[in-house]
């Protein structure tokens, strides 16, 4: 076990990747020289040369789609989009061709582009450089969407993703680039992509992605203060959405609290509660509990920003509205 | 250079200082068979076999044999929903291409793909793009590939001028011109971006303006003479397997029919449609095979009968293609479906 920061465990798979495959190439704004712009492809450039760690122009049309293309012609292109908020000038490209294109091609083709979008809010970017994208992009069946909350998972899901015969979208959040954890180095197998839970109770099972999933933990911590056991889920994967786990989780609680960085309207939130609800309707006592961002943009004053995030605050107050 | 006039009476070389005398007839046997496919795709729609839409290309054929003639197999292509001429002149098979268009299992892509998605990887057909200039990043990223790979292979994507007005095209210039790459873009200017007259959509006429924004050469060409449209594209494609890198060509071209299934073409103004015929590509191109003396009128009746009946015998077939079966579609969604 190897204690780095999340922004280290990204460049460490990309890193690897590279080692290990020459078909791995490298593709997005300032990652050549200047190791981009939160230095997530720091170091590789230098080992790798321009050739396969490539600055592109400001063109996410272009080499978003030359992905596609790459891909198709023997190539495992990974991408770096500066910010999540990018795949809005570039979605076409991601939703229309590059999730579509095995299956209009009649399944006869794989397309192995990995693009990591870097998003998220609590930095002060203000509206347009501060959404997840989780809500945008997890519906669209020929994508997998991976959502890293962790060192842990940076490393592991980055490098699956690379691995990956499919079209995989990693959102990685900004604002846990310095956070530190323990990775387990390449050992040749992979963990599944299912959620995980990081913490047991037994009074009511909450379910978080990416940033929120600390704030969770800590929610979590004051709850058990105040006598309520929390069962805390990190999500992981936004699709597939694999909600055993929280099915199983929530038969055992009884009731359900989701916490993402997204707005309410079309968030995975709503999409955990329907299938979870509909497979342990029974066994739940209570009606979903949804802690999201509030219906306007991200606003850039700090204070206004913090309330806008969920927080443990909000966290601890939604699940104590229920008792 | 000697040269002769042809029926569009323009001055050009004997196109036997061009091509070989057999090359130049398996030129006029492709451009045959891509009319004559296209012709089937319409009367199929009539006769309730096509479903939704589909683009024809009539009158556009030369741009897709000539420029199909100077590449290699392992070039790559990528190509428009009005893509039924690329992927003929490649070779696709007939039978699968109708048999995709007519949504059947037997289809290229099993019928899940349709006529705006025709595609053969083992051809280099990378793919029909149905999104107005979404294919020219793609052709960008095999040119990459084909840089990377070192093996002169060069990428192609058509698109039509209404696409010279879209983002993509914007981008995909300046990243092929930036890095040089073997990509060259053909533009099939047939006046009419879907149902508009390019001069109110668009400030120029003439597109190949376009390439010099990006310093990239650019040239044009008679996209209805097929000794033209070949010659343009040969020296595009030496140059980016020379390393010189891409190329934007604007073949100047006329779509004999509408837009679409739906639609009629009936804003075009009066005599343009008939204009447009005197020039279209096969007359003009047999015409002159027939004065240089490569081709007689027997000839000419047996190359037409040979691709009337392999266009009829391909499309019987795919008619007779059993509909895709009712099953779960999601190892065609995902190539390693992941359920636990």
């Amino acid at each position: 076990m190897t204690s780095i920061t999340y922004r280290e465990a990204v460049v460490r798979a990309q890193r690897e990747a590279l080692r290990q495959d020459d078909r791995v190439i490298l593709m997005g704004e300032d990652i050549g020289a200047a190791g981009g712009p939160f230095k997530t492809t720091e170091g590789l450039f230098e080992e790798f040369g321009p050739g396969r760690v490539r600055d592109t122009p400001i063109s996410e049309t272009a080499f978003v789609g030359a992905a596609l293309g790459m891909a198709l012609t023997g190539y495992r292109p990974v991408i770096e989009l500066m910010f999540a908020d990018f795949m809005g000038v570039c979605f076409d490209q991601i939703v229309n061709s590059i999730a579509k294109h095995r299956f209009m091609c009649g399944g006869t083709v794989a397309v192995p582009v990995t693009i990591r979008a870097m998003g998220g809010g609590g930095v002060r970017f203000g509206a347009q450089h501060s959404q997840t994208g989780e809500s945008w992009v997890y519906q669209f069946p020929g994508l997998k969407v991976y959502c890293p909350a962790s060192p842990a998972d940076a490393y592991a899901l980055l490098r699956q993703a690379i691995d990956d015969p499919d079209p995989v979208i990693v959102l990685e959040h900004k604002a846990l680039m310095s956070v530190k954890g323990e990775i387990e180095p390449d050992a040749g197998s992979w963990p599944g992509l299912g959620p995980q839970v990081l913490r047991t109770g037994s009074d009511v099972t909450l379910v978080a992605s990416m940033a929120m999933v600390r704030r969770t933990m800590a929610a979590a911590e004051i709850l058990a203060g105040q006598g309520v056991e929390a069962e805390v889920i990190d999500l992981r994967v936004l699709r597939p959405l694999l909600v055993q786990p929280i099915i199983d989780s929530v038969i055992k609680t009884g009731a359900l609290a989701v916490i993402e960085e997204n707005h309410a309207a079309g968030g995975w939130g709503a999409e955990v509660i329907s299938r979870t609800f509909d497979a342990a309707f029974d066994y739940i006592d209570k009606p979903p509990l949804r802690v999201t961002l509030p219906d306007w943009p991200m606003p850039y004053s700090p204070p206004l920003e913090d309330a806008a995030l969920p927080s443990v605050e909000r966290i601890v107050a939604a699940v104590q509205s229920q008792r | 250079m000697s040269s002769s006039i042809s029926a569009g009476g323009h001055a050009t070389e004997l196109v036997t200082s061009i091509l070989g005398a057999s090359e130049a007839l398996a030129a006029f046997e492709k451009l045959l068979l891509v009319r004559e496919f296209e012709d089937k795709v319409y009367d199929s729609f009539v006769a309730g076999l096509v479903h939704g839409t589909t683009h024809l290309c009539q009158g556009q054929e030369a741009v897709a044999v000539g420029t199909v003639m100077a590449l290699r197999d392992d070039d790559y292509l990528t190509y428009t929903y009005r893509g039924h001429g690329p992927c003929v002149a490649r070779g696709m098979n007939l039978e699968g291409a109708f048999a995709e268009i007519f949504g059947r299992s037997t289809g290229v892509s099993g019928g899940l793909g349709g006529s705006m998605h025709l595609t053969d990887m083992q051809l280099g057909l990378l793919g029909s793009f149905a999104i107005v200039g979404a294919g020219l990043p793609v052709a960008v990223g095999a040119g990459i590939s084909a840089r990377e790979r070192g093996a002169g292979q060069v990428s192609v994507t058509y698109f039509g001028d209404g696409a010279t007005n879209i983002g993509a095209f914007h981008e995909s210039m300046n990243l092929a011109a930036v890095w040089k790459l073997p990509v060259i873009f053909v533009c099939e200017n047939n006046l009419y971006g879907e149902y508009s007259p390019i001069l109110s959509t668009t400030p120029m006429q003439d597109l190949v303006v376009r390439a010099s924004a990006y310093a990239m050469p650019g040239t044009v060409a008679d996209g209805n003479d097929v000794i033209a449209v070949f010659k343009a594209m040969r020296e595009a494609v030496d140059r980016a397997r020379a390393g010189g890198g891409p190329t934007f060509i604007e073949y100047k071209t006329y779509r004999q029919c509408g837009h679409s299934r739906s639609d009629a073409g009936k804003y075009r103004p009066a005599g343009e449609l008939d204009a447009w015929m005197e020039q279209d590509p096969i007359v003009r191109f047999r015409s002159r095979l027939t004065q240089e003396g490569l081709l007689d009128e027997a000839t000419t009746l047996e190359i037409e009968q040979r691709v009337r009946e392999t266009v009829r015998a391909a499309a019987a077939r795919a008619a007779d293609g059993a509909w895709p079966e009712l099953l779960s579609l999601e190892s065609a969604t995902y190539s390693h479906p992941i359920t636990a």
